[in-house]
């Protein structure tokens, strides 16, 4: 593909059983970019996060990473679910942090971002304590590599959540609500981390409610009405210029937080 | 009762005079447990994955086969297997019927804790997995597992202990076990106090040992919270 988009979405459907949470979502992410879904909860922002991710299967359209539709493949004009091999190689390319961190809690920090390295990418064990320390200490916790889960706040796990994801060096980065979790003190510390990530050119698809962090670190935003891309465009247009009545409802709940 | 003089007719000297049939009865016991504990671990977490994930058909199999092997009393399984089978021209020596007959049933526990065990798992441990991109025999190897077998190493030492006190069923069949033993050493000089009091006291110290040992393992694994 000739330009730079990194993720195409067309028309992406999803139901669950009778309810149809996504009715067609248009939208694209460029290599380098940080685009943000933002909306009320139940408008379908997590569901196509985990479509993206193949931890939801859409029924309808398509989600193109690198212009390779992701978790199937087109034979003789029928769609033909991959294999478990195909989609564990897809999921590969792109990280994911989760709103619980999900964090292993059996594994040290260190291990939990070795975890991948060296039973999806292979890499020999010294290597990757290496590229695991090395992350560790980009999000601030060299020292605590050794530490269990259970030992670390909810801050530092999700820190060494975004570690384990940014470690396999994926081509997009997923957040799912990630600060939502935290308690309120320990928000800064993670968003900080994402806003170092998106700064050093980590394309990064977004669902938050941190209307500020959206605006500020997003190249765009993307606004979700019940399972539809209700306003799309640069942060500036869609917090400065809402166009809809349900884009200014969502927004006026953030009223004060910034000049609306 | 207890007479700690040594002469014959007194508990210490008859223990001694059979001393070698004493430590067979217990080498008897002791291995049978621990084969069956053993073979039961090993089929047991295969066939609690099978419940937990297996295709349908293999997922009713499994589960039909645990319903059954619970709901059956474990001497009629230990009397099938000894004389049942060989009706069918299976003749297994008394040992080992038993310690199939017993494996058998102890399976069904384990893979019933197993799969319990993997399904209080969190669902974002599996996802967390499959979005760092391990394959699915992966996910179960190093996520899913050690965090399952953790959890239900309490219901494991009690199946366990459960196995330790079902090999003297044994002793139907004639293996000749640490109970038979003692059954036959009173046959001899009547001291049925003394030599069943015995008996329990080596099974309570078998047990006593499997329960310490499970509860360091237990300790070890204290940092599995949440």
């Amino acid at each position: 593909m000739a330009d730079d988009v990194l993720l195409r979405a067309r028309g992406v459907r999803k139901s669950f059983g009778a309810v149809e949470v996504l009715k067609g979502i248009d939208l694209e992410v460029r290599q380098g970019q940080v685009v943000s879904l933002i909306g009320a909860s139940g408008s379908g922002k997590t569901t196509f996060l985990r479509c993206v991710n193949l931890l939801e299967e859409h029924d309808g359209g398509e989600i193109l990473l690198d212009g390779e539709p992701v978790g199937y493949r087109t034979e003789g004009g029928r769609r033909r679910r991959l294999s478990e091999t195909a989609i564990s190689a897809q999921r590969a390319r792109i990280g994911m942090v989760f709103q619980q961190f999900n964090l292993f809690p059996h594994l040290t920090a260190e291990e939990n971002v070795m975890l991948g390295l060296t039973k999806v990418l292979n890499k020999p064990k010294a290597e990757a304590r290496e590229i695991a320390t090395h992350w560790l200490s980009r999000v601030g916790l060299a020292e605590r590599r050794g530490h269990y889960p259970y030992q670390l706040s909810g801050g530092q796990q999700q820190r060494v959540a975004i570690a384990r994801a940014v470690a396999m060096e994926p081509r997009l980065l997923l957040f799912d609500e990630v600060t939502s979790a935290l308690d309120p003190e320990l928000v800064s510390e993670v968003l900080g981390v994402m806003q170092g990530l998106a700064e050093s050119g980590m394309t990064m698809l977004v669902v938050s409610h941190e209307m500020l962090f959206v605006r500020e670190v997003s190249h765009h935003v993307v606004f979700m009405d019940q399972g539809r891309v209700a306003q799309a465009g640069p942060p500036e247009a869609v917090f400065g210029n809402p166009e809809s009545e349900r884009l200014r409802s969502f927004l006026g709940r953030f009223h004060g937080m910034f000049g609306i | 009762m207890l007479d700690f003089s040594f002469a014959p007719g007194t508990f210490w000297f008859e223990a001694w005079v059979a001393r070698f049939s004493l430590l067979n009865g217990l080498w008897v016991t002791m291995s049978a447990s621990a084969l069956t504990i053993l073979f039961a671990t090993l089929f047991g977490v295969a066939m609690g994955v099978a419940l937990a994930y297996g295709w349908w058909w293999l997922r009713l199999l499994a589960r039909i086969y645990v319903d059954f092997m619970r709901g059956i009393p474990i001497l009629v399984l230990i009397l099938f297997t000894y004389y049942g089978l060989s009706l069918f021209g299976i003749n297994l020596p008394a040992y080992w019927a038993g310690v199939i007959a017993l494996s058998a049933f102890a399976t069904a526990h384990i893979a019933e804790t197993l799969r319990g065990a993997v399904e209080s798992v969190p669902a974002g441990q599996m996802e967390a997995g499959k979005a760092i991109g391990l394959r699915f025999s992966q996910r179960l190897r190093y996520v899913i597992l050690p965090q399952a077998l953790r959890r239900m190493l309490p219901p494991w030492v009690n199946t366990g202990l459960e196995v330790v006190k079902g090999t003297t069923l044994l002793s139907i069949i004639g293996v000749v076990e640490l109970l038979l033993t003692n059954q036959q050493i009173v046959a001899r000089n009547y001291l049925i106090v003394d030599f069943y009091l015995f008996a329990g006291l080596l099974y309570l110290m078998i047990n006593a040992t499997i329960a310490w040992l499970g509860a360091r393992l237990e300790r070890r694994f204290s940092y599995l919270r949440y």
